[in-house]
């Protein structure tokens, strides 16, 4: 009998294992929600399936007379042009600030200390101060995602950068390259991976601060429309938007490995042999 | 034979720590000088203080007649025993980076004619170090010994006045480690290099070497054994290559560096 850690599934074996959790959640869930409308045929907690198709039929292909627009739609592109705005935002100054605080020893003495501090400050705990400064438009809420991602963004590429090892930094040196040479043509291709993998676990904190924002202060976006259904506990709604997003999070996810394995083949070996 | 190297009674200090003390010597052009020692005698700071990561705290280093700059550039070429090349670009574009950066100080990039000489340049270089055939490949899927073949063409094709050598075969298989020594030798000769080359292994210096330098500390306080620094105690002119003489041996047996180089026997 072979040890328990010893035992490694594959193929179609690993694909069953891996559905299984998944089938056992959707049953419980049918099952529970079944027995509440058995119990009370009006109960809006646990909807049916079909429920939740009616939801979805009405919010993603109904047009909403008042505005004319389909809900879910136009939820979709209200949230998605925030979050890429602000994550191209935070990306870019992450980019600079990274380089510079992971190559020259200067800069990081300078501004080390200010960005270990901005940090630490709770985001969330700023939105207000955002709110009174920017307005309740669209600025403070990409201000929100701006300065709750980019802080960690930036930190994590300056150490990405600082890891370089210094043999190359010197070797560089040796065969002629300045100061901007270096960050050009050693720093940069080789902190651009990490980048993209740090935006890929910044994603999860956007979202987190993009519905924070919805949720308080805006008429469209799809934090708002959960936050304001969530007044008529109309969970037929929630649950197919929490879904919703979560595919959205995943196909960001997945889109952002693949770019990061087709323009780096260097950085993902395996993939690449 | 004109002075490459000149040593005006150099000191290295970290604070009360003397690291080297007082050197004095000049290394020819052509030389193929290898630097041997215990642990912590300074080798690795002469290195340093050559490829200008070391500023003496007093004396002066002359390259080629003009003082030393205390900071790498493109006179000096090195070789380290990893790390030393670039994890993304391929083996062609490695070599092709002195000639791009020269060429192109804005967006280290050559273009046209130019990156096509440039290029010529580098796959000529490259079969030389005896990697024509793996031009387009990254340094991943290189061995160790072919990953130094890369680091040695990438150095050579900028024509520094002085190649350092940083125990440069130190990571290969002994097998791999005499191909090296048979290229370097041929290198050497072919191009005229002035090498400088740290070693743990006695029998590469000697092997390799037109000129050995033994650092060790030239006096001991065991009170303060930071007090004294280390310097050249033996400094050994071949005229062919030959087998280390005695008393070095008998220097070395002394510290634990035969021992763990399996060495005694």
């Amino acid at each position: 009998m072979r040890r328990l850690l010893n035992v490694r599934p594959r193929g179609g074996v690993r694909l069953v294992l891996g559905a299984i959790p998944l089938i056992g959640i959707a049953l419980f869930y049918i099952m529970s929600s079944e027995a509440r409308h058995f119990a009370n045929p009006a109960d809006k907690v646990l909807p049916t399936i079909g429920q939740m198709g009616d939801a979805i039929i009405r919010m993603w292909v109904n047009v909403d007379p008042n505005t004319g627009r389909i809900p879910a739609w136009a939820d979709t592109s209200a949230s998605l042009s925030r979050i890429w705005i602000a994550l191209a935002i935070s990306t870019a100054t992450t980019l600079l600030l990274g380089l510079i605080l992971g190559l020259l020893p200067a800069a990081r003495a300078t501004l080390g200390p200010m960005i270990s501090i901005i940090a630490v400050i709770p985001p969330i705990a700023v939105l207000p101060i955002l709110f009174i400064a920017l307005g309740l438009g669209e600025t403070a809420k990409i201000a929100l995602i701006v300065f709750g991602v980019t802080p960690f963004m930036t930190r994590d590429l300056a150490a990405q950068v600082a890891a370089i090892p210094q043999e190359q930094i010197v070797k560089a040196q040796t065969l002629g390259a300045s100061t901007w040479q270096v960050a050009l043509r050693v720093a940069l291709p080789q902190a651009l991976p990490r980048l993209i993998d740090s935006l890929r676990l910044s994603l999860g904190p956007a979202w987190v601060f993009l519905i924070s924002a919805e949720a308080i202060a805006s008429d469209v976006g799809l934090g708002y429309r959960i936050f304001l259904v969530r007044r008529y506990l109309a969970m037929d709604v929630i649950l197919p938007y929490v879904a919703w997003i979560s595919l959205l999070a995943i196909l960001h996810d997945v889109v952002l490995t693949m770019i990061s394995r087709r323009a780096f083949p260097w950085a993902h070996p395996k993939a690449h042999s | 034979m004109t002075e490459a190297l000149t040593f005006d009674k150099v000191w290295v200090e970290y604070g009360d720590k003397v690291v080297l003390e007082k050197i004095s010597l000049t290394i020819a052009e052509g030389c193929f000088c290898s630097i041997i020692g215990p642990s912590g005698a300074g080798k690795s700071t002469f290195l340093r203080l050559v490829l200008g990561q070391e500023k003496p705290t007093r004396g002066a280093v002359m390259l080629g007649g003009k003082p030393l700059r205390a900071e790498p550039g493109p006179d000096r070429g090195v070789v380290f025993q990893r790390y030393s090349v670039f994890p993304h670009l391929t083996a062609i574009d490695n070599v092709m980076f002195g000639p791009e950066c020269a060429g192109s100080p804005l967006l280290g990039r050559l273009s046209g004619a130019a990156k096509r000489a440039a290029r010529d340049q580098a796959a000529a270089m490259l079969s030389s170090v005896g990697l024509g055939d793996s031009l387009g490949a990254y340094p991943a899927q290189l061995s160790g010994g072919m990953q130094q073949r890369l680091a040695i063409a990438q150095a050579l094709v900028k024509h520094p006045q002085v190649l350092l050598l940083d125990e440069p075969f130190g990571a290969l298989d002994p097998g791999v480690r005499l191909d090296m020594h048979a290229l370097i030798t041929d290198l050497w000769r072919q191009h005229n290099l002035t090498i400088l080359m740290v070693t743990h292994d006695i029998k590469e210096a000697f092997a390799l070497g037109t000129r050995v330098l033994a650092f060790d500390k030239v006096r001991r306080d065991e009170q303060a054994p930071n007090r004294y620094g280390a310097a050249p105690v033996y400094d050994v002119k071949l005229e062919r290559k030959t087998a280390p003489p005695a008393e070095i041996e008998a220097l070395l047996a002394e510290s634990d560096l035969l021992l763990r180089e399996g060495l005694t026997s």
